[in-house]
């Protein structure tokens, strides 16, 4: 680096395009938090999807699971499980749980009544709504 | 003991004050301990969790993949902010010029995170994570069950004083002396990270906006502010090994850290593709994203540069490897292996698959696992009260370097065509498969993966022996 490109110019360059670029996040961020209802039009986030959200966090469902591709790579996406395998499937997966193959990956059983098992389905009934811009490439997930 | 070694040890101890120049900074030494030991168990645990990659019912119901992974991520954070703190215990005093204004409050902090952070993994262990939520007060303010966040709500507000009082130290120490760009940059990176988990206590219903703001924790950290306390910490060592005049390491250190987030903050975006955001973030997060390399191929020339223009022998050798080491992986794995999935073209078919996973473990070791050894490296021969430990040591050091670094390149290169699989066979194939068909065929792959995961424990506990290797002191 020459001489003439000093200390002092990199760390103006530091502040200034820090301060600048974080702006611009909030500026962003700002038009997405607003652009959001008319692009999510169709995700109806109802009650029973906000509890099913909550039984989705304390069984820890993503520590095996993506739901939109985030999340643990043992089990399969389920931001699409409703589309793929719809609500009765689902609810007696969860309670067929666990299979008990012998050396095959294993879930646990949760003992969720049926009501909270309705809430797990509307919850993945809604993130199935959510527009991904048209992730993931086919319903396989 | 021979009384030969054993009066080495004496002469050793009693030169222990001249080799730190501030006693209190003596106080990173536990942080260094805790970090190591804690280590030991991330990769333990990341062994329960790869062999259950391949025997799916391995140790189950009594740990399930769930929580052996929750530790095992936890764990790794937990370690690597123990290994920042201790830095910052060591490094600010040494820079400011002064003592650590508060050495004993240093001395308490360690003990409660490291009873939190213990019992933390008492209650993953031994508790169903909804009791444990119900338990700890998740039903006031929900906050559990998202990636890397698990923690209950009463840790997350531990971790929240225990930052405080840590940064508090540091700044009291710090205004009242010398301000160098290397301790200011340290600060700034710190003070970032505790505002950031901020964002961990912020769950809106709408998963949109909840994935959203959980970014800002993820996001704005790894590749964000992390990456400022990495910078300084790498400096600093630096400055030590090579002796090169600081202004001009100073000068590489605010270009880099510019770099990292002209380039980061809006590189957020490339999270943003898929989450029911808009799609102008699939232009905004690729363009960024991709330029986020850029600072760290500037930190492995950093690296580089700095040592071949070196003005000394530096005795500790073992530092000066891990310094270029991380300069190194942490392109490869931050740079180089973030790109690969980065562009949002690439990223529809690539999102969420195992390359994510090999990208997370090569960036995680290369960055920050190592920079966090490297600053070990340094400062605890010093904090054992010699310049260097013995060359027979740093063999063995050297050596757990090699087997580490060559083992997480193998776990990457695994779960790279483990990920390359799931891709072809799942998303581009005219007949795709279902996500456990494809898993089956990835098996192979999953085994060697678990081989060099193996081989990884093995360079640790190399490590942890190079501490014991006495070996004829250099005088």
């Amino acid at each position: 680096m020459s001489a003439s490109f000093t200390k002092s110019t990199a760390r103006n360059i530091f502040y200034g395009g820090s301060v600048f670029f974080f702006l611009l996040f909030l500026g962003l961020t700002l038009d997405t938090t607003m652009a959001l209802p008319s692009h999510n039009a169709k995700a109806k986030l109802t009650d029973a999807a906000v509890r099913g959200k909550k039984i989705w966090e304390t069984r820890n469902c993503g520590g095996c699971h993506t739901l939109l591709g985030e999340g643990a790579y043992f089990g399969p996406e389920l931001g699409n499980v409703y589309v793929r395998r719809g609500p009765d499937f689902i609810k007696g997966w969860m309670k067929a749980m666990p299979t008990n193959v012998p050396g095959r990956r294993q879930m646990p059983q949760f003992h969720l009544n049926d009501g909270e098992l309705d809430d797990v389905v509307a919850f993945l009934k809604y993130t199935s709504e959510i527009n991904t811009n048209n992730w993931p490439p086919n319903i396989q997930g | 003991m021979s009384n030969a070694s054993a009066a080495t040890l004496a002469a050793e101890q009693a030169r222990a004050p001249a080799q730190i120049k501030y006693r209190s900074q003596a106080v990173a030494k536990p942080y260094f301990m805790a970090a190591i030991g804690l280590f030991i168990g991330q990769i333990l645990f990341g062994l329960i969790i790869g062999l259950q990659y391949v025997k799916g019912d391995f140790l189950f119901p009594a740990i399930s993949f769930s929580t052996a992974r929750m530790v095992h991520t936890n764990l790794l954070i937990v370690w690597l902010l123990f290994g920042f703190m201790g830095a910052g215990y060591f490094l600010i005093p040494e820079e400011c010029e002064r003592e650590l204004y508060s050495p004993k409050l240093a001395i308490i902090t360690f003990w409660v995170f490291l009873v939190a952070g213990a019992l933390t993994i008492v209650g993953y262990l031994g508790l169903p994570y909804n009791v444990l939520a119900h338990l700890t007060g998740n039903d006031l303010l929900p906050t559990m069950g998202r990636g890397y966040l698990e923690q209950p709500l009463i840790t997350k507000v531990g971790i929240v004083l225990v930052a405080l009082s840590f940064l508090f130290n540091l700044s009291m120490t710090l205004l009242s002396g010398r301000k160098t760009s290397i301790s200011i940059v340290m600060l700034l990176g710190l003070w970032g990270l505790a505002i950031f988990f901020l964002f961990s206590f912020v769950n809106p219903n709408n998963l949109v906006l909840d994935k959203y703001f959980w970014w800002w924790v993820v996001h704005l950290w790894v590749e964000g502010v992390w990456e400022l306390i990495m910078g300084a910490m790498l400096a600093f060592v630096l400055v030590k090994v090579t002796g090169v005049d600081r202004e001009i390491i100073e000068k590489w250190l605010y270009l880099i850290i510019a770099m990292t987030l002209i380039t980061g903050i809006i590189g957020t975006g490339h999270h943003y593709f898929w989450i029911g955001t808009p799609a102008y973030w699939q232009v905004w997060g690729s363009i960024f994203s991709a330029l986020e390399p850029v600072p760290f191929f500037m930190m492995t020339m950093f690296a580089f540069n700095m040592v071949k223009r070196r003005r000394r022998e530096h005795p500790n050798q073992a530092a000066t490897l891990w310094a270029l080491g991380t300069g190194v992986m942490s392109f490869l794995g931050a740079g180089v292996w973030g790109f690969l999935g980065t562009l949002s073209v690439v990223n529809y078919y690539t999102h969420g698959t195992q390359l994510t996973a090999s990208h997370g473990h090569m960036a995680f070791y290369g960055a920050y696992a190592m920079v966090v050894l490297t600053m070990i490296s340094y400062t605890m021969p010093l904090l054992r009260g010699r310049e260097a430990n013995s060359p027979q040591a740093q063999n063995v050091e050297k050596l757990a370097f090699w087997v580490m670094t060559l083992s997480i390149v193998g776990i990457t290169l695994c779960l790279t065509a483990a990920g390359a699989t799931q891709v072809w066979l799942q998303r581009m194939s005219s007949a795709p498969l279902s996500f456990m068909e494809t898993q089956e065929h990835i098996m192979p792959l999953y085994w060697a993966r678990l081989v060099c995961g193996l081989g990884f424990f093995s360079g640790l506990m190399l490590y942890l022996i190079s501490f014991f290797v006495t070996g004829k002191r250099q005088d």
